[in-house]
């Protein structure tokens, strides 16, 4: 009796822990293999010019995806370039300056901005951040409207609105893995800059300058997230196929003309098209993320080992 | 004091300042937002909101009912589908830390958690939806499940390799089997955190629309039929927002306050356990 149930204890932790490992590999590559698989129609007929043409006209199955693939890359790097600058204040904050009592409230409130879900980052997005892009382009002088980069009529539903709006998203996420990273480098990098008279922020620099692998990392991992972002940037950015460098004409971007036509698409050319763009997009993704995950590794793993002993040599001091 | 000396500690004093402005410039959205959905949603929130369907167009008043039972119901096969996998994978590479596979298994979770949810949607869409040609409530916990995976995978794997090796060593020592060990030592001594995990990343999927706009799609009477399309409480949302009636927006309102509270009560609770924990095993976890 004993002897049974100790075996079954041992089958399930070698063969059923395997299986179920197993399981994990095959949705992953099953994932791959079923978007090439369903767009293979479009990838056939269209070859490369799927990705170089810019005419999306389902009627007449014409499908050139040039128009999204701009608009996701024109909102993910403009809502990086806003979200760097401030997720590193912000992991700098709570791993350098921040006195111990207040490291835990700033950490759980920047934190919680991404249990917040997409949905309603859109919904606030369309009744409050809309309007508020919409005034302040007709506040803006004519001189700056003139320029291309602002140009347009005020609709509000702009690409603005949804780097905005991606911004706010991801800085919790690139903050947080900063913030691990910067916590990786040994305290003898900071005591040995303190030593030689630095003041805080040269030190910072320093640290900085140690991390910058993960940090690339940690900013990497948030172009992930922006690339894929669905939800909150098809209710802003106004859904435009015409592809523009104005920050404050509505465009379109991968993830949302996938959300926005898979359901009405009635012919299956139409269908394959969409489920390319999300091959694209998961190829992408995919990318960005193991190449991330890379980085950050490489960081924690090369001071993992320096780290230790620092730490223990102040907690015994 | 030289000039140069006074001009560094005024940067370095310039640079604290600035990233305690990155710190206000990231509160003022979450407080924004969280204000701005109590503020529109508290209003509607009644009884009726939680027993009643919704109204058609231009009648006031009506609930979410359906959208929010058929939240709980999806997300309930979510978790019953993710369970298993994610702690079975998860103790299968704390098992082979260290070996060739149980890198690829770490690697292939990290890699799906990266996975954009719309494209998970389509996906579940490809293998189960169009098959059959039709929705249904399977497909969306399909997918949210799919999502949640590798969030309890990586939980488990980082708990059971915190418990100490001594407690497999003593079990190991009294005779049992490494089978027995692990399920009856050392997965209980983690089961706790796993739990905290699991809790968390229901906070995660539950907020999620993309993944259901093509597997559960919407429902707009009341059902509890898994194999028939379902209203979800996001999707819902969505309908209502991007429409143009005032009713339904104070509707969309008043389901994210619901969403927002649901979502951000199980995070906070699995935040607060998670301390405890700490505590107990001594800032071990």
């Amino acid at each position: 009796m004993n002897r049974r149930r100790t075996s079954a204890a041992d089958f399930i932790l070698n063969q059923g822990t395997t299986f179920f490992a197993l399981v994990l590999f095959v949705i992953v590559s099953g994932i791959g293999v079923v978007l090439i698989l369903d767009s293979l129609p479009t990838i056939r007929e269209f070859g490369l010019d799927f990705w170089r043409t810019s005419t999306w006209d389902p009627v007449a199955e014409m499908f050139g995806a040039a128009p999204f693939i701009w608009g996701t890359l024109y909102s993910s790097l403009l809502a990086l370039a806003i979200s760097t600058p401030i997720s590193l204040g912000v992991a700098i904050f709570t791993s350098e300056l921040c006195p111990n009592w207040l490291k835990r409230p700033v950490i759980f409130t920047t934190e919680l901005l991404a249990a917040i879900p997409s949905i309603i980052y859109g919904l606030w997005g369309i009744f409050v951040l809309v309007p508020m892009v919409r005034t302040l382009q007709t506040s803006l002088p004519d001189w700056i409207r003139e320029i291309p980069l602002f140009s347009g009529p005020p609709y509000g539903l702009s690409m603005f609105t949804a780097v905005i709006t991606l911004a706010i998203m991801i800085i919790p996420y690139t903050s947080s893995v900063a913030r691990e990273v910067l916590k990786a480098v040994p305290i003898a990098q900071r005591e040995t800059a303190y030593a030689l008279g630095a003041t805080r922020w040269e030190v910072t620099k320093v640290v900085l300058y140690y991390a910058r692998v993960g940090i690339v990392g940690a900013v990497m991992l948030g172009l992930g997230r922006a690339l894929g972002e669905t939800m909150a940037v098809t209710m802003v950015i106004g859904n435009n196929l015409q592809a523009s460098w104005s920050i404050f004409a509505p465009q379109y971007t991968m993830a949302s003309v996938i959300a926005n036509e898979l359901l009405e698409a009635g012919t299956e050319m139409h269908i394959s098209a969409l489920i390319e763009i999300a091959l694209v997009l998961f190829i992408v993704t995919l990318i960005v993320n193991a190449a991330s995950r890379l980085l950050i590794w490489r960081m924690t793993r090369e001071t993992k080992r320096t780290v230790v002993p620092a730490a223990k040599a102040v907690e015994i001091a | 004091m030289s000039f140069r000396l006074v001009r560094r500690r005024v940067t370095s004093h310039v640079m604290d300042a600035l990233c305690v402005l990155s710190v206000v410039l990231t509160l003022i959205p979450l407080v924004l937002i969280l204000s701005f959905v109590v503020w529109k949603g508290i209003g509607s929130i009644d009884l009726a909101f939680f027993t009643q369907m919704p109204k058609p167009v231009g009648e006031a008043g009506g609930g979410m009912a359906n959208g929010i039972v058929g939240t709980l119901i999806i997300v309930g096969m979510g978790v019953i589908a993710a369970v298993p996998v994610g702690i079975m994978s998860g103790i299968y590479v704390a098992q082979k830390a260290g070996s060739a596979s149980a890198d690829i298994i770490r690697f292939a979770a990290d890699i799906l958690n990266g996975i954009p949810s719309i494209v998970i949607g389509i996906f579940v869409y490809g293998i189960v939806v169009s098959p059959f040609k039709h929705f249904s409530a399977i497909a969306g916990g399909v997918a949210l499940g799919i999502m949640m995976i590798p969030l309890i995978a990586r939980t488990t794997e980082e708990l059971i390799r915190l418990v100490p090796t001594s407690m497999m060593e003593g079990a190991l020592a009294l005779g049992a089997t490494r089978g027995r060990a692990m399920f009856t030592v050392v997965l209980p001594a983690a089961l706790p955190g796993i739990v905290t995990g699991i809790v968390l990343a229901i906070a995660r999927i539950a907020g999620e629309t993309a993944p259901l706009l093509f597997t559960s799609f919407s429902n707009q009477f009341f059902s509890t039929d898994v194999t028939q399309p379902m209203a979800a409480l996001t999707v819902q949302i969505y309908t209502y927002a991007i429409s143009p009636y005032d009713d339904w927006h104070r509707l969309a309102w008043a389901g994210a306050l619901v969403l927002i509270l649901l979502v951000l009560s199980c995070s906070v609770m699995a935040r607060f356990a998670t301390r405890r924990l700490e505590r107990m095993h001594g800032g071990g976890l």
